[in-house]
Order: structure tokens, then sequence, then C-alpha cells
């Protein structure tokens, strides 16, 4: 089920330099949210027509409330990084399908942008099913976020493109320094990035599943604007193109060409 | 209070549906609206076979606005038929199908196809600016609006509404063409071509380097060129472009459109058409209006 609401900004902080943390109290989003989905935001500037659609980082159930973290890339998102506490801001969400639990080991692959809603999977794989979780994020640089809320939930290895802290290069270089294996592959982040762990996956065998992202409009499947070519027919059109909104985020790497 | 309209002998239980392209079938919206609750539900629009559309980006964000160059992708009609004229069967809403095609014979073959189909009326989409074939090259030639509005009529069992490009220098030689053709209705606007370069980038913002532009920015645009038409020809006008509340589709009716297409209002707020069709009735009521009909056109 998915809602139109009004939730309330609880709290916002800066992590990092223009990555920011928002918890939204929400009516009904937090009960449904599983880890992998998005809500899509609207701004309050009228001249600024389209929803952003924004991972769910984390959910608390009990508090009905979801945790955003997200950079600020343009003017929306200057937007929201401005909201103090008791902001209302209007959400569509939950939207898309989340990642496939899967009880394994698990092998959460994450860069940039694309780390938060590691927070949530790394999360739920743990309470529900208590699996062996190893966690790899991607930063540009030392200026990192989210590294404490992801080792809690597993051995977590850091990659810098410049080499300011943990290995340096990229997502795939710490998973062979480090002889990282796994039964289940998660990943988000930039598509090169997905291009490659697609790639490890195939060649080592390993069930790979990859969150993409373009740009939306409706967010909900209905006007074909963030399509992503998919080996199968899609169940819409009958054509090759799955819609990343509605059929994904979330696709096993195999079923779309990046 | 009246806010039933009557297009070529269609009745509409209020003026209000949702432009082509911006609503699907209905389907992923109806979680969010109550379809019953509006005039009509205009499809998405379909051709003889499936179409891929064209490479992402497809859409991009401007002031006010957005451009978008989907291509029309569609399933082609026969999973149309199949599946979403059954779904949107089980509502109390009219059923207007929107036709696209690269050739006549396309346009023609989908409108034979539908004859059967418990279809109110067909929208012909003669002004689409994303694709290459079919589309708007039918849609800026008045000789071509009129020659494919004829053959479409010589097949069409329900009434043709003609879908107008704003692309074009004098939307009445337009409006004109289709009339002569015999067509029952008009709808407008489409999208106005633009363009938008991504300067960090310094590249095109979408794929298709144009796009259609719409939203609340081409309103003025929109209201306009319905004002034109409406005081050109004799037949009823759908009017759209922009409409985002019951103000904005009041101002299309004193404009000269008997009915009103929400579109890109839908991805701005998923109740959008609803909201509409009630902010109608709150206007009516502030102005002690009985008959939507007798707003139709009287600012002249």
């Amino acid at each position: 089920m998915k809602y139109k609401e009004t939730v309330k900004v609880v709290s916002q902080t800066c992590l990092a330099d223009g990555v920011y943390s928002m918890w939204l109290s929400t009516e009904n989003i937090a009960g449904e949210a599983a880890a992998g989905q998005f809500i899509s935001l609207y701004c309050q500037d009228g001249s600024r027509i389209l929803p952003r659609p924004i991972s769910i980082c984390e959910t608390d159930r009990e508090k009905k409330a979801i945790r955003i973290v997200y950079r600020v890339v343009g003017k929306g998102t200057e937007e929201f990084s401005k909201y103090t506490e008791g902001q209302e801001i209007p959400v569509m969400g939950p939207l898309g399908n989340g990642f496939f639990k899967k009880n394994k080991s698990a092998l959460l692959v994450a860069g940039g942008i694309g780390i938060p809603p590691m927070v949530q999977l790394a999360k739920e794989l743990k309470q529900e099913y208590g699996c062996k979780i190893t966690i790899v994020a991607g930063y540009r640089d030392c200026k990192m976020f989210l590294k404490d809320d992801l080792s809690k939930y597993g051995d977590l290895y850091v990659a810098t493109e410049d080499g300011s802290f943990g290995t340096k290069g990229n997502v795939i270089d710490v998973i062979e320094e480090n002889r990282l294996s796994a039964d289940v592959i998660y990943s988000c982040g930039p598509t090169p990035m997905l291009r490659a762990v697609k790639a490890f996956g195939e060649k080592h065998n390993i069930e790979t599943q990859i969150s993409l992202e373009e740009k939306m409009a409706c967010g909900i499947g209905a006007c074909l604007a963030c399509v992503c070519k998919s080996r199968e027919t899609d169940d819409h059109s009958h054509v090759h193109n799955k819609r990343i909104c509605a059929d994904g985020p979330v696709f096993y790497a195999g079923e779309v060409e990046i | 209070m009246n806010t039933k309209v009557n297009l070529a002998g269609v009745e509409f239980k209020n003026p209000v549906m949702e432009a082509s392209g911006t609503f699907g079938s209905g389907m992923e919206y109806s979680e969010f609206v109550d379809l019953n609750k509006l005039g009509a539900v205009v499809t998405k629009g379909v051709a003889n076979v499936p179409w891929q559309g064209n490479p992402t980006p497809r859409i991009a964000e401007v002031y006010g606005g957005m451009l978008n160059a989907i291509g029309l992708q569609n399933p082609g009609i026969d999973v149309f038929v199949d599946r979403d004229i059954p779904f949107l069967k089980q509502f109390d809403t009219k059923i207007i199908v929107n036709v696209c095609g690269k050739t006549t014979e396309d346009y023609v073959e989908v409108v034979e196809r539908l004859s059967n189909e418990p279809v109110d009326m067909l929208e012909i989409n003669i002004s689409c600016p994303n694709v290459k074939e079919g589309g708007i090259a039918f849609g800026q030639d008045p000789k071509a609006v009129e020659a494919i509005t004829r053959e479409v009529k010589r097949y069409a069992k329900q009434p043709v509404i003609m879908k107008l490009s704003p692309n074009v220098t004098d939307i009445t030689v337009m409006a004109k063409a289709a009339e002569a053709g015999g067509a029952d209705v008009l709808s407008l606007i489409n999208t106005i071509t633009g363009m938008k370069i991504d300067v960090e980038r310094q590249t095109f913002a979408i794929a298709n380097k144009t796009g259609g532009l719409s939203g609340p920015v081409v309103k003025p645009i929109a209201v306009r060129m319905v004002y034109q038409a409406a005081n050109a020809v004799n037949i009823p006008i759908i009017g759209m472009g922009g409409i985002c509340n019951g103000e904005d589709a009041i101002e299309f009716i004193l404009a000269g459109a008997s009915a009103v297409s929400v579109g890109t209002a839908n991805f701005m707020n998923p109740r959008a058409t609803e909201e509409v069709v009630k902010g109608i009735e709150d206007y009516m009521i502030r102005h002690n209006i009985d008959d939507i009909n007798s707003l139709v056109g009287i600012v002249k």
C-alpha cells in the first residue's frame, strides 16, 4: 500500500559535506516500509514541480518514523536541507520494491549516496535472520557518513577514492584485497560501481541484487520516465523496459542491462 | 448543481479527465484516486504494436514545469484490449482511448480494433513531439490534419477527438482543418517542444535532446490557444495545459473549453484530478452557478 501523507521533520543533522540526515514522523509509511524502498518528497517552492525520490535509510516502527540520508545535488535537496524540526513535508511512499532478503550470508556493497539504504537492510538481515553480514562502503574521501550505523550490524570495510581512509580505490578493490565473499550480494550506488559489482557477482557466481536510480516523474509506474533495459519483456509494455520506480528499484543483476 | 457535460453525444458526470500519458490506464493512480469520481479516464497512447519508447533520461524538470520525451512507449493494442479495458470497465467513468501511430494505416488499425470494444471515445494523437514518424508530423500541416481526421472517421465507431499540437503558427488553421475532416471534438494543447541543457555536464538534459514542455508554466499559452480554437470552430473542446486546481479548470472553461484534462499536475499531487473536481464544485457554489455548461466560453 502506498500513501500520500504529510510527514513532520523530527530532526535534521548534517553528516558530512552536503550530506544530511533527516528523521521524519509519519502516519503510515514507517509501518509498511521495507529496506530498499524509497519515498518521494514534494518541494514547498512551486517552481519545482516534481517530487524527489529518496531512499529510506532507516525505519523506526515504534516511533512511526523514517530516516532519510541524502546529498544536496540541486535546488530541491537544498530546500530540504534547510528544514528544521516541525517542518511539514508532503510525501508519497513507501514506493518501489525493497531488497529480496535471503537467510544467507550477505555482502552489502554500497557507494556514495547509495550507502543509506544499506543501514535498514543490514538491520533487518541481522534481526530477522542473524546471518553473517559483511559491508563494503565506498566514499570519495575521508568525509564519510553512516560508518557507525553500519558497523553495528556487520563487519565494515571502507574504500576511499583518494586513499584518505581504508583501502585506496573502489569497492571492488576492497573486496579483492580482503577476499570478501558471501552467498548474496546486495548493492546500491552509482551505475559504474553497480556495473562492476554485477560483473564481480557473475564472475564468482554469486546472486547479486542491485538498486538503480533514474530521473522520475510519477514515482508509481504510470509515466514510464524511469525505465531501464531488461533481459525479459516487462509486465507493463511487453517490451524490454522495466520501470525502476515500480518494478525496481532493486533488481537481480541478471535482469537488467546497465 | 449540474456538472454533467455532453461531448458528441457522450455524457460525462463532470468535465474533468486526465491528460493522456500522465496517468497510464489509471491502474497505478487508482491507489490514490477514486476513478469513479472522474468524468473520464484518457489512456496513454496505444499503437498497433508495442513501442519501446526513447532512451533515458526521458524527463527533466524546468522552472514551473517539465520536459518529457518518453516516446510513446506502449504495449500495443492486443495487450491493451485484454488488460486495460477490462480494468477500466470496473469503474463508473467514461473511457477515452488515445491512439498513436507512425502511418495512417497504423492509426486506422487501432481504431478498427477498438470498434467493438466498450470504449466511449477515441482521441487521435497527431501531436506528439517526441517521435520521429507519425505524431506531430501529422499535426503541423492542415492538409494532413484534415486527411487523417477523415480517414480515422471513416473507420471509427466511436466519436473522435483530434488532439492538436501547439507547435504551430496559427492554431485556428489546424482546428478548422480537423473540423473539416469531421472531428467530433478537439483536445488541446499537447506539449510544447522545448530543450534543456545541463550546463555543468555541458550536454542535453534528456537523451532525445528535445522534449515536450508541460506543467503550470504552459498554462497561459494553452488558455490562449483554447480561446482561439473555441472561437474558430463549432465543435466542443477539451482544454488542457498546466491545470492544477479548480480555478485553473474554470479558466479554460471560461475561455471556451467544454471539458478539461489534468496532466502534469498528477505528478505534483497524485490526487490532483479529484481535487480539481472538488475545486470546480466549490467555485460553482461560491459563484452561485447552477450549470457548468453556462460558463463555457463566456469570456469573449
